[in-house]
């Protein structure tokens, strides 16, 4: 059995390149100490990279709809996962808790969540 | 083998995708959920622990770079192993999907090196959380590396006899996730401090 082609294939040699500079680009900007320059050489170009790999050699573009419908869901379970965490992890107190005391004098997010009486 | 005799993930497109694209994207799909917990838990515990910047600052960053290459050049060899499928060239299909494999072998190879070089310097999985995420992100994603370029093995060899050549696909979009899940990770480990 063969393949059935179902997506034009770009000059695929021309995306690498793309891919490669932008590689360049974060490298040379993680060296920044400007802490926005860092973070969008690091975050902002992984983004761009990533988007062009998943369009251009995953052909997610071309694929039928309910693919990508499917991996954005899969990232929304994320993002769902992180709100309900992150609070948690990265704060020592809410609204109706806080942590423990005795955990206080621990790094933020080791400690355990408790209940206030 | 007759087109009745094969697997029905072979023949069936009843979503309009063929069955084993489908099974593909399934399975990407779960690995989005795999490593993005993996990934959304580090972010929130980095973001709670700026000391962590310091453990940071001993990953190679070089090293983590040069990965990263290796595996943008082995994806530009799986997608060309694609466009040769779809032209029905199992024979070139084949030697491109072993050179996407030695980059897995290259990039493997180097991670060797890399931890070696950590764990001499003092850097196991439990030195601290940040070498405990650092580990098992790395682990993890080393362990799908493996895995694919063992399955591009197989596809290779029934590719070169132009059989089975859907499958260049199929193993071609595992390759890229993982390659994606590599452009987060770098810049997550070896670029933020």
């Amino acid at each position: 059995m063969t393949t059935e082609a179902h997506v034009h294939h770009p000059n695929y040699v021309k995306i690498w390149a793309i891919l490669v500079a932008l590689l360049i680009v974060s490298v040379l900007g993680s060296m920044s100490h400007v802490r926005v320059v860092l973070l969008i050489a690091a975050f902002g170009v992984a983004l761009v990279k990533a988007y062009l790999v998943a369009k251009n050699f995953m052909h997610v573009n071309v694929e039928k709809r309910w693919v990508p419908y499917l991996l954005i869901m899969c990232l929304l379970f994320i993002a769902i996962l992180f709100a309900g965490v992150a609070p948690d992890v990265m704060k020592q107190s809410g609204l109706n808790w806080t942590k423990n005391p005795a955990n206080q004098s621990v790094p933020a997010g080791a400690g355990a969540a408790t209940k206030r009486e | 083998m007759s087109a009745s005799a094969k697997p029905i993930a072979n023949t069936r497109s009843a979503t309009g995708i063929p069955t084993a694209r489908l099974i593909t994207w399934w399975v990407i799909a779960s690995e989005i959920v795999i490593f993005g917990g993996l990934l959304a838990s580090y972010i929130m515990h980095r973001l709670g622990h700026p000391e962590w910047a310091d453990a940071a600052s001993h990953t190679n960053t070089l090293a983590g770079a040069f990965n990263t290459f290796v595996l943008l050049t082995s994806s530009l060899c799986a997608v060309l192993a694609h466009k040769a499928a779809d032209a029905h060239d199992g024979p070139k299909a084949a030697k491109l999907l072993r050179l996407t494999s030695l980059g897995g072998l290259i990039f493997l190879t180097v991670k060797g090196f890399e931890w070696t070089a950590d764990i001499h310097e003092g850097f196991v999985i439990s030195s601290g959380g940040f070498w405990s995420f650092y580990y098992t992100l790395a682990g993890l994603h080393g362990l799908h590396v493996l895995a694919g370029m063992i399955i591009m093995l197989i596809v290779a060899a029934d590719a070169a006899k132009n059989q089975e050549l859907q499958r260049v696909e199929c193993i071609g979009l595992y390759w890229h996730f993982v390659d994606i899940v590599w452009i987060f990770l770098f810049p997550l480990l070896y670029i933020a401090r």
